[in-house]
Protein backbone atom coordinates (compact mmCIF):
# COMPACT_ATOMS: atom_id res chain seq x y z
CA UNK A 1 0.00 0.00 0.00
CA UNK A 2 1.63 3.51 -1.44
CA UNK A 3 -0.36 6.02 0.01
CA UNK A 4 0.45 9.51 -1.53
CA UNK A 5 0.09 12.15 1.24
CA UNK A 6 0.90 15.34 -1.77
CA UNK A 7 -3.30 15.61 -2.13
CA UNK A 8 -3.40 16.21 1.54
CA UNK A 9 -0.73 18.62 1.83
CA UNK A 10 -2.54 20.68 -1.59
CA UNK A 11 -5.98 19.92 0.11
CA UNK A 12 -4.54 21.83 3.66
CA UNK A 13 -3.08 24.77 1.98
CA UNK A 14 -6.05 25.34 -0.75
CA UNK A 15 -8.33 25.08 2.06
CA UNK A 16 -6.44 27.44 4.16
CA UNK A 17 -6.17 29.78 1.78
CA UNK A 18 -9.48 30.05 0.67
CA UNK A 19 -10.49 30.17 4.33
CA UNK A 20 -8.53 33.17 4.61
CA UNK A 21 -9.89 35.18 1.14
CA UNK A 22 -13.80 33.81 2.21
CA UNK A 23 -13.97 35.29 6.05
CA UNK A 24 -12.26 38.55 4.26
CA UNK A 25 -14.98 39.01 1.65
CA UNK A 26 -17.67 37.07 3.94
CA UNK A 27 -17.29 38.69 7.35
CA UNK A 28 -18.00 42.10 6.15
CA UNK A 29 -20.78 41.01 4.00
CA UNK A 30 -21.88 38.86 7.01
CA UNK A 31 -22.47 42.30 9.20
CA UNK A 32 -23.68 43.92 6.25
CA UNK A 33 -26.38 41.61 5.48
CA UNK A 34 -27.05 41.75 10.21
CA UNK A 35 -26.81 45.28 10.92
CA UNK A 36 -27.85 47.81 7.67
CA UNK A 37 -31.11 47.55 5.39
CA UNK A 38 -30.25 48.55 1.90
CA UNK A 39 -31.99 48.20 -1.36
CA UNK A 40 -31.20 44.93 -2.64
CA UNK A 41 -30.12 43.44 0.74
CA UNK A 42 -32.25 39.97 0.14
CA UNK A 43 -30.98 39.80 -3.26
CA UNK A 44 -27.37 40.22 -2.58
CA UNK A 45 -27.83 37.04 0.17
CA UNK A 46 -29.54 35.43 -2.25
CA UNK A 47 -26.34 35.61 -4.91
CA UNK A 48 -24.25 35.01 -2.00
CA UNK A 49 -26.15 31.91 -0.74
CA UNK A 50 -26.65 30.30 -4.42
CA UNK A 51 -23.73 28.23 -4.56
CA UNK A 52 -24.77 26.28 -1.59
CA UNK A 53 -28.05 25.02 -3.93
CA UNK A 54 -26.19 24.83 -7.06
CA UNK A 55 -25.07 21.40 -8.03
CA UNK A 56 -21.25 21.88 -8.37
CA UNK A 57 -20.89 21.27 -11.68
CA UNK A 58 -23.04 24.16 -12.84
CA UNK A 59 -20.86 26.35 -10.31
CA UNK A 60 -18.12 25.10 -12.24
CA UNK A 61 -19.10 25.79 -15.58
CA UNK A 62 -19.81 29.54 -13.95
CA UNK A 63 -16.70 29.42 -12.91
CA UNK A 64 -14.84 28.41 -16.26
CA UNK A 65 -16.68 30.80 -17.97
CA UNK A 66 -16.17 34.02 -16.05
CA UNK A 67 -12.39 32.65 -15.15
CA UNK A 68 -11.59 31.01 -18.52
CA UNK A 69 -9.28 31.83 -21.21
CA UNK A 70 -12.13 33.27 -23.27
CA UNK A 71 -13.31 35.87 -20.63
CA UNK A 72 -11.75 39.26 -20.12
CA UNK A 73 -10.82 38.79 -16.43
CA UNK A 74 -9.46 35.14 -17.46
CA UNK A 75 -6.97 36.81 -20.08
CA UNK A 76 -6.07 39.35 -17.75
CA UNK A 77 -5.06 36.81 -15.05
CA UNK A 78 -3.26 34.80 -17.37
CA UNK A 79 -1.15 38.36 -18.36
CA UNK A 80 -0.54 38.80 -14.84
CA UNK A 81 1.17 35.22 -14.53
CA UNK A 82 -1.65 34.12 -12.36
CA UNK A 83 -3.44 31.69 -14.80
CA UNK A 84 -6.46 29.60 -12.43
CA UNK A 85 -7.94 27.46 -14.96
CA UNK A 86 -6.34 23.85 -14.25
CA UNK A 87 -3.85 25.36 -11.68
CA UNK A 88 -3.88 24.86 -7.79
CA UNK A 89 -4.95 28.90 -7.76
CA UNK A 90 -8.02 27.95 -9.77
CA UNK A 91 -8.58 24.95 -6.93
CA UNK A 92 -8.80 27.62 -4.05
CA UNK A 93 -11.40 30.06 -5.98
CA UNK A 94 -13.32 27.01 -6.94
CA UNK A 95 -13.48 26.02 -2.84
CA UNK A 96 -13.80 29.55 -1.59
CA UNK A 97 -16.63 30.03 -3.92
CA UNK A 98 -18.41 26.46 -2.58
CA UNK A 99 -17.62 27.34 0.96
CA UNK A 100 -18.73 31.28 0.75
CA UNK A 101 -22.38 30.56 1.54
CA UNK A 102 -21.40 28.91 4.68
CA UNK A 103 -19.67 31.41 6.31
CA UNK A 104 -21.80 34.38 5.35
CA UNK A 105 -24.71 32.32 7.10
CA UNK A 106 -22.70 31.18 10.29
CA UNK A 107 -20.93 34.43 10.63
CA UNK A 108 -24.54 36.64 9.65
CA UNK A 109 -26.33 34.28 12.64
CA UNK A 110 -23.00 35.27 14.86
CA UNK A 111 -23.68 38.81 14.10
CA UNK A 112 -27.31 38.91 14.57
CA UNK A 113 -27.06 37.19 17.96
CA UNK A 114 -25.40 40.38 19.03
CA UNK A 115 -27.89 42.21 20.71
CA UNK A 116 -28.54 45.58 19.16
CA UNK A 117 -29.78 47.39 22.26
CA UNK A 118 -25.46 47.32 23.20
CA UNK A 119 -24.78 48.74 19.96
CA UNK A 120 -27.30 51.28 20.82
CA UNK A 121 -26.93 51.86 24.74
CA UNK A 122 -22.71 52.60 23.29
CA UNK A 123 -24.38 55.22 20.73
CA UNK A 124 -25.79 56.56 23.99
CA UNK A 125 -22.56 56.87 25.74
CA UNK A 126 -20.88 58.51 22.82
CA UNK A 127 -18.87 55.66 20.82
CA UNK A 128 -18.54 56.32 16.70
CA UNK A 129 -20.02 53.47 14.59
CA UNK A 130 -16.58 52.60 13.96
CA UNK A 131 -15.75 52.09 17.98
CA UNK A 132 -18.77 50.36 18.40
CA UNK A 133 -18.03 47.85 15.69
CA UNK A 134 -14.53 47.05 17.00
CA UNK A 135 -15.36 47.28 20.76
CA UNK A 136 -19.04 45.71 21.37
CA UNK A 137 -20.06 43.76 18.08
CA UNK A 138 -16.85 41.83 17.15
CA UNK A 139 -15.67 41.27 20.38
CA UNK A 140 -19.64 39.66 20.80
CA UNK A 141 -19.17 38.02 17.66
CA UNK A 142 -16.59 36.42 17.72
CA UNK A 143 -16.61 32.92 18.54
CA UNK A 144 -18.97 32.46 16.06
CA UNK A 145 -17.01 34.23 13.77
CA UNK A 146 -14.19 31.31 15.02
CA UNK A 147 -17.07 28.76 14.57
CA UNK A 148 -17.71 29.79 11.06
CA UNK A 149 -14.25 30.11 9.74
CA UNK A 150 -13.96 26.45 11.03
CA UNK A 151 -16.88 25.36 9.11
CA UNK A 152 -15.56 27.37 6.09
CA UNK A 153 -12.72 25.38 6.20
CA UNK A 154 -14.18 22.01 6.50
CA UNK A 155 -16.31 22.76 3.56
CA UNK A 156 -13.26 23.87 1.32
CA UNK A 157 -11.54 20.82 2.62
CA UNK A 158 -14.42 18.66 1.16
CA UNK A 159 -15.09 20.27 -2.40
CA UNK A 160 -14.94 18.31 -5.07
CA UNK A 161 -17.39 18.86 -8.10
CA UNK A 162 -16.14 22.77 -8.31
CA UNK A 163 -12.47 21.83 -7.67
CA UNK A 164 -12.76 19.05 -10.38
CA UNK A 165 -13.96 21.56 -13.32
CA UNK A 166 -11.69 24.07 -12.86
CA UNK A 167 -8.67 22.81 -11.21
CA UNK A 168 -9.07 19.28 -12.85
CA UNK A 169 -7.36 16.63 -11.42
CA UNK A 170 -3.16 16.88 -12.37
CA UNK A 171 -1.35 14.48 -9.72
CA UNK A 172 1.01 16.79 -8.17
CA UNK A 173 -0.55 19.72 -9.29
CA UNK A 174 -3.92 20.21 -9.02
CA UNK A 175 -5.12 16.59 -7.14
CA UNK A 176 -7.13 17.17 -3.90
CA UNK A 177 -7.59 14.86 -1.59
CA UNK A 178 -10.75 14.49 -2.20
CA UNK A 179 -10.08 14.06 -6.13
CA UNK A 180 -7.72 11.64 -4.99
CA UNK A 181 -9.90 9.68 -3.03
CA UNK A 182 -12.41 9.27 -5.75
CA UNK A 183 -8.72 8.07 -8.04
CA UNK A 184 -8.05 5.38 -5.79
CA UNK A 185 -11.46 3.92 -5.81
CA UNK A 186 -11.49 4.29 -9.64
CA UNK A 187 -8.17 2.17 -9.56
CA UNK A 188 -9.71 -0.20 -7.09
CA UNK A 189 -7.23 0.73 -4.59
CA UNK A 190 -9.28 0.65 -2.03
CA UNK A 191 -7.52 0.64 1.57
CA UNK A 192 -5.38 3.80 0.32
CA UNK A 193 -9.38 5.04 0.06
CA UNK A 194 -10.35 3.90 2.95
CA UNK A 195 -7.60 5.42 4.72
CA UNK A 196 -7.42 8.53 2.82
CA UNK A 197 -11.03 8.80 3.85
CA UNK A 198 -10.61 8.16 7.32
CA UNK A 199 -7.77 10.76 7.54
CA UNK A 200 -10.55 13.64 5.58
CA UNK A 201 -13.06 12.49 8.23
CA UNK A 202 -10.89 12.85 11.34
CA UNK A 203 -9.95 16.23 10.02
CA UNK A 204 -13.29 17.14 9.41
CA UNK A 205 -14.77 15.99 12.91
CA UNK A 206 -12.50 17.99 15.01
CA UNK A 207 -13.39 21.17 12.88
CA UNK A 208 -16.73 20.30 13.39
CA UNK A 209 -16.29 19.76 16.77
CA UNK A 210 -13.55 23.13 17.53
CA UNK A 211 -16.82 24.84 15.58
CA UNK A 212 -19.98 23.58 18.07
CA UNK A 213 -17.85 23.69 20.68
CA UNK A 214 -17.06 27.86 20.28
CA UNK A 215 -20.80 28.20 19.20
CA UNK A 216 -22.13 26.91 22.80
CA UNK A 217 -19.47 29.68 24.40
CA UNK A 218 -21.31 32.38 22.65
CA UNK A 219 -24.67 31.00 24.35
CA UNK A 220 -22.62 30.53 27.24
CA UNK A 221 -21.68 34.60 27.46
CA UNK B 1 -36.04 71.37 31.56
CA UNK B 2 -36.62 68.49 28.79
CA UNK B 3 -39.68 69.86 26.17
CA UNK B 4 -41.32 66.97 23.89
CA UNK B 5 -43.89 67.78 21.24
CA UNK B 6 -43.76 64.65 18.88
CA UNK B 7 -45.88 62.72 16.89
CA UNK B 8 -44.81 58.92 15.86
CA UNK B 9 -47.06 56.46 14.48
CA UNK B 10 -46.70 53.02 15.77
CA UNK B 11 -48.06 49.90 14.73
CA UNK B 12 -51.07 49.71 17.62
CA UNK B 13 -52.20 53.48 17.63
CA UNK B 14 -50.06 57.16 17.38
CA UNK B 15 -48.07 58.23 19.94
CA UNK B 16 -48.74 62.29 20.20
CA UNK B 17 -46.85 63.06 22.97
CA UNK B 18 -46.45 66.74 24.70
CA UNK B 19 -44.90 67.19 27.60
CA UNK B 20 -42.90 69.87 29.92
CA UNK B 21 -40.54 67.83 32.38
CA UNK B 22 -38.05 70.11 35.01
CA UNK B 23 -35.54 69.33 36.79
CA UNK B 24 -36.38 66.59 39.17
CA UNK B 25 -37.95 62.89 39.02
CA UNK B 26 -41.15 63.26 36.32
CA UNK B 27 -42.58 59.68 36.21
CA UNK B 28 -44.12 58.31 32.98
CA UNK B 29 -46.95 55.99 34.58
CA UNK B 30 -49.16 54.20 32.51
CA UNK B 31 -50.30 50.83 31.33
CA UNK B 32 -47.79 48.41 29.03
CA UNK B 33 -46.93 49.42 25.72
CA UNK B 34 -48.78 52.88 25.79
CA UNK B 35 -45.60 54.65 24.41
CA UNK B 36 -43.88 55.54 27.42
CA UNK B 37 -40.62 53.60 26.62
CA UNK B 38 -41.22 54.76 22.55
CA UNK B 39 -40.82 58.62 24.04
CA UNK B 40 -37.58 57.38 26.04
CA UNK B 41 -35.79 56.14 23.31
CA UNK B 42 -37.51 59.28 20.66
CA UNK B 43 -35.23 61.51 23.17
CA UNK B 44 -32.67 59.22 22.89
CA UNK B 45 -32.33 59.49 19.81
CA UNK B 46 -32.29 55.87 18.95
CA UNK B 47 -35.93 56.17 17.40
CA UNK B 48 -37.10 58.80 15.08
CA UNK B 49 -40.22 60.87 15.54
CA UNK B 50 -41.83 61.70 12.45
CA UNK B 51 -42.59 65.30 13.57
CA UNK B 52 -42.44 67.29 16.36
CA UNK B 53 -39.45 68.90 18.29
CA UNK B 54 -37.66 67.59 21.20
CA UNK B 55 -35.25 69.96 23.48
CA UNK B 56 -33.25 69.11 26.72
CA UNK B 57 -32.17 72.48 28.50
CA UNK B 58 -33.02 74.67 25.38
CA UNK B 59 -30.32 72.55 23.33
CA UNK B 60 -32.50 71.59 20.31
CA UNK B 61 -32.14 67.25 20.12
CA UNK B 62 -34.93 66.99 17.07
CA UNK B 63 -36.91 69.58 15.01
CA UNK B 64 -38.72 68.41 12.30
CA UNK B 65 -39.39 71.94 11.21
CA UNK B 66 -35.84 72.98 10.98
CA UNK B 67 -34.23 69.16 10.24
CA UNK B 68 -32.82 68.88 13.00
CA UNK B 69 -31.37 65.50 14.21
CA UNK B 70 -28.51 65.24 16.56
CA UNK B 71 -27.50 61.49 16.39
CA UNK B 72 -27.17 59.85 19.92
CA UNK B 73 -24.04 60.24 20.82
CA UNK B 74 -24.27 63.90 20.15
CA UNK B 75 -27.36 64.53 22.46
CA UNK B 76 -25.55 63.35 26.27
CA UNK B 77 -28.63 61.57 27.52
CA UNK B 78 -27.89 58.64 30.49
CA UNK B 79 -30.31 55.79 29.46
CA UNK B 80 -30.88 52.92 31.47
CA UNK B 81 -33.84 50.11 30.63
CA UNK B 82 -35.09 47.44 32.82
CA UNK B 83 -33.06 44.13 31.42
CA UNK B 84 -29.46 46.73 32.62
CA UNK B 85 -27.80 46.36 29.03
CA UNK B 86 -24.81 45.73 30.31
CA UNK B 87 -21.33 44.89 28.18
CA UNK B 88 -21.23 40.90 29.40
CA UNK B 89 -17.50 41.23 27.42
CA UNK B 90 -16.18 44.34 30.40
CA UNK B 91 -15.69 44.01 33.25
CA UNK B 92 -17.65 46.37 35.74
CA UNK B 93 -14.92 48.99 35.87
CA UNK B 94 -15.25 48.81 31.72
CA UNK B 95 -18.59 48.80 31.88
CA UNK B 96 -18.49 52.07 34.08
CA UNK B 97 -15.75 53.82 31.89
CA UNK B 98 -17.19 52.92 28.62
CA UNK B 99 -18.59 56.39 28.07
CA UNK B 100 -15.71 58.26 28.71
CA UNK B 101 -13.64 58.95 25.72
CA UNK B 102 -12.08 62.46 26.07
CA UNK B 103 -10.81 62.19 29.61
CA UNK B 104 -6.95 61.10 30.52
CA UNK B 105 -6.52 57.61 31.61
CA UNK B 106 -6.31 59.51 35.22
CA UNK B 107 -8.93 61.58 34.47
CA UNK B 108 -11.08 58.22 33.75
CA UNK B 109 -9.67 56.36 36.79
CA UNK B 110 -11.09 59.13 39.35
CA UNK B 111 -14.49 59.36 37.92
CA UNK B 112 -14.79 55.87 37.90
CA UNK B 113 -13.89 55.33 40.59
CA UNK B 114 -15.96 57.78 42.29
CA UNK B 115 -19.07 56.45 40.56
CA UNK B 116 -18.40 52.94 42.03
CA UNK B 117 -17.84 53.96 45.49
CA UNK B 118 -21.06 56.63 45.37
CA UNK B 119 -22.63 52.80 44.48
CA UNK B 120 -20.58 51.11 46.56
CA UNK B 121 -19.39 48.93 43.70
CA UNK B 122 -15.96 49.31 44.48
CA UNK B 123 -15.11 45.77 45.84
CA UNK B 124 -16.74 44.27 42.02
CA UNK B 125 -14.81 46.47 39.61
CA UNK B 126 -12.93 43.05 38.11
CA UNK B 127 -15.99 41.33 38.20
CA UNK B 128 -17.72 40.36 34.52
CA UNK B 129 -21.72 41.64 34.86
CA UNK B 130 -22.36 37.40 34.49
CA UNK B 131 -21.34 36.84 38.07
CA UNK B 132 -23.86 40.00 39.61
CA UNK B 133 -26.71 40.09 40.77
CA UNK B 134 -29.87 42.06 39.15
CA UNK B 135 -29.50 44.93 41.75
CA UNK B 136 -25.90 44.82 41.39
CA UNK B 137 -26.15 44.89 37.53
CA UNK B 138 -28.76 47.91 37.72
CA UNK B 139 -26.35 49.89 39.45
CA UNK B 140 -23.49 49.35 37.36
CA UNK B 141 -25.92 50.68 34.66
CA UNK B 142 -26.49 53.27 36.66
CA UNK B 143 -23.01 54.49 37.04
CA UNK B 144 -22.04 53.76 33.55
CA UNK B 145 -24.77 56.33 32.61
CA UNK B 146 -23.72 58.58 35.01
CA UNK B 147 -20.40 59.60 34.60
CA UNK B 148 -21.10 61.26 31.02
CA UNK B 149 -22.50 63.85 33.16
CA UNK B 150 -25.69 63.48 30.76
CA UNK B 151 -28.58 66.52 30.39
CA UNK B 152 -30.72 64.37 31.06
CA UNK B 153 -31.40 60.86 32.79
CA UNK B 154 -33.83 58.23 31.24
CA UNK B 155 -35.07 55.54 33.04
CA UNK B 156 -37.22 52.88 31.35
CA UNK B 157 -38.76 50.51 34.02
CA UNK B 158 -35.24 50.41 35.88
CA UNK B 159 -36.75 48.55 38.74
CA UNK B 160 -39.20 45.82 37.78
CA UNK B 161 -36.58 42.83 37.18
CA UNK B 162 -35.22 43.51 40.23
CA UNK B 163 -37.17 41.64 44.00
CA UNK B 164 -38.85 44.23 46.69
CA UNK B 165 -35.89 44.41 48.74
CA UNK B 166 -33.55 45.06 46.02
CA UNK B 167 -36.16 47.51 44.31
CA UNK B 168 -36.33 49.41 47.55
CA UNK B 169 -32.44 50.05 47.83
CA UNK B 170 -32.27 51.66 44.46
CA UNK B 171 -34.92 53.80 45.12
CA UNK B 172 -33.40 55.18 47.91
CA UNK B 173 -30.08 55.09 45.76
CA UNK B 174 -32.36 57.15 42.89
CA UNK B 175 -33.70 59.56 45.73
CA UNK B 176 -30.08 60.44 46.74
CA UNK B 177 -29.12 60.76 43.34
CA UNK B 178 -31.71 63.57 42.92
CA UNK B 179 -30.38 65.68 45.98
CA UNK B 180 -26.97 65.85 44.09
CA UNK B 181 -27.60 65.84 40.55
CA UNK B 182 -29.48 68.42 39.09
CA UNK B 183 -30.93 67.32 35.84
CA UNK B 184 -34.24 66.71 34.45
CA UNK B 185 -34.83 62.52 35.25
CA UNK B 186 -37.73 60.70 33.45
CA UNK B 187 -38.73 57.97 34.91
CA UNK B 188 -40.91 55.62 33.17
CA UNK B 189 -42.77 53.18 35.22
CA UNK B 190 -46.46 51.10 34.96
CA UNK B 191 -46.31 50.56 39.28
CA UNK B 192 -48.54 53.25 41.35
CA UNK B 193 -46.86 52.86 44.10
CA UNK B 194 -43.40 53.68 42.76
CA UNK B 195 -44.78 56.80 40.49
CA UNK B 196 -45.82 58.25 43.92
CA UNK B 197 -43.35 57.16 45.90
CA UNK B 198 -40.44 58.59 43.51
CA UNK B 199 -42.03 61.22 40.89
CA UNK B 200 -41.89 65.11 41.79
CA UNK B 201 -44.32 65.49 39.01
CA UNK B 202 -45.97 62.94 37.46
CA UNK B 203 -47.29 62.27 33.79
CA UNK B 204 -50.21 60.05 33.65
CA UNK B 205 -50.24 58.24 29.93
CA UNK B 206 -52.61 56.41 28.02
CA UNK B 207 -52.52 55.10 24.29
CA UNK B 208 -49.91 57.21 22.78
CA UNK B 209 -51.04 60.53 25.14
CA UNK B 210 -50.36 63.32 27.93
CA UNK B 211 -53.63 62.39 30.20
CA UNK B 212 -52.42 64.74 32.83
CA UNK B 213 -48.89 66.71 34.52
CA UNK B 214 -48.48 67.45 37.73
CA UNK B 215 -47.51 66.64 41.24
CA UNK B 216 -48.46 62.80 42.43
CA UNK B 217 -50.87 63.91 44.88
CA UNK B 218 -52.34 66.85 43.50
CA UNK B 219 -53.41 64.02 40.43
CA UNK B 220 -55.01 61.83 43.03
CA UNK B 221 -56.88 64.55 44.41
CA UNK B 222 -57.97 66.33 41.08
CA UNK B 223 -57.72 63.50 37.85
CA UNK B 224 -58.43 65.43 35.39
CA UNK B 225 -60.75 62.56 33.89
CA UNK B 226 -62.34 59.13 35.05
CA UNK B 227 -59.65 57.33 32.92
CA UNK B 228 -57.06 58.90 34.92
CA UNK B 229 -59.08 58.54 38.29
CA UNK B 230 -58.50 54.99 37.42
CA UNK B 231 -54.73 54.82 36.42
CA UNK B 232 -54.22 56.49 39.58
CA UNK B 233 -56.52 54.17 41.73
CA UNK B 234 -59.27 57.08 43.08
CA UNK B 235 -62.85 57.33 42.20
CA UNK B 236 -63.44 60.41 39.97
CA UNK B 237 -65.75 62.74 41.44
CA UNK B 238 -68.61 63.60 39.44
Amino acid sequence: MTLDFAPLWLSLRVSLLATLLVALVGIPLAWLLARRQFWGRELLNGLASLPLVLPPTVLGYYLLVVLGQQSPVGRWLNEMGWPLVFTWRGAVVAASVAAFPLLVATARAGFESVDRRLEDIARTLGRSELDIFWRVTLPLAWPSLLAATALTFARALGDFGATLMVAGNIPGRTQTAAIYIYDLLQANRRDEAGLMALIVTGLALLLFIVSQSLTRRVLRL
Amino acid sequence: MVEIDIRKRLRDFTLAMALRANNGITALFGRSGVGKSMTLTCVAGLATPDAGRIAVNGHTFFDSDSGVNLRPQERRVGYVTQDYLLFPHLTVWQNVAFGLINQTRAEQDRIVQEALAWLELESLADQRPGKLSGGQQQRVALARALVIRPQVLLLDEPFSALDSPTRLRLRQDLLRLRQELNVPVLFVTHDLAEALLLADQMAVIDNGRLLQLDAPERIRERPANPLVAELVGVASKP
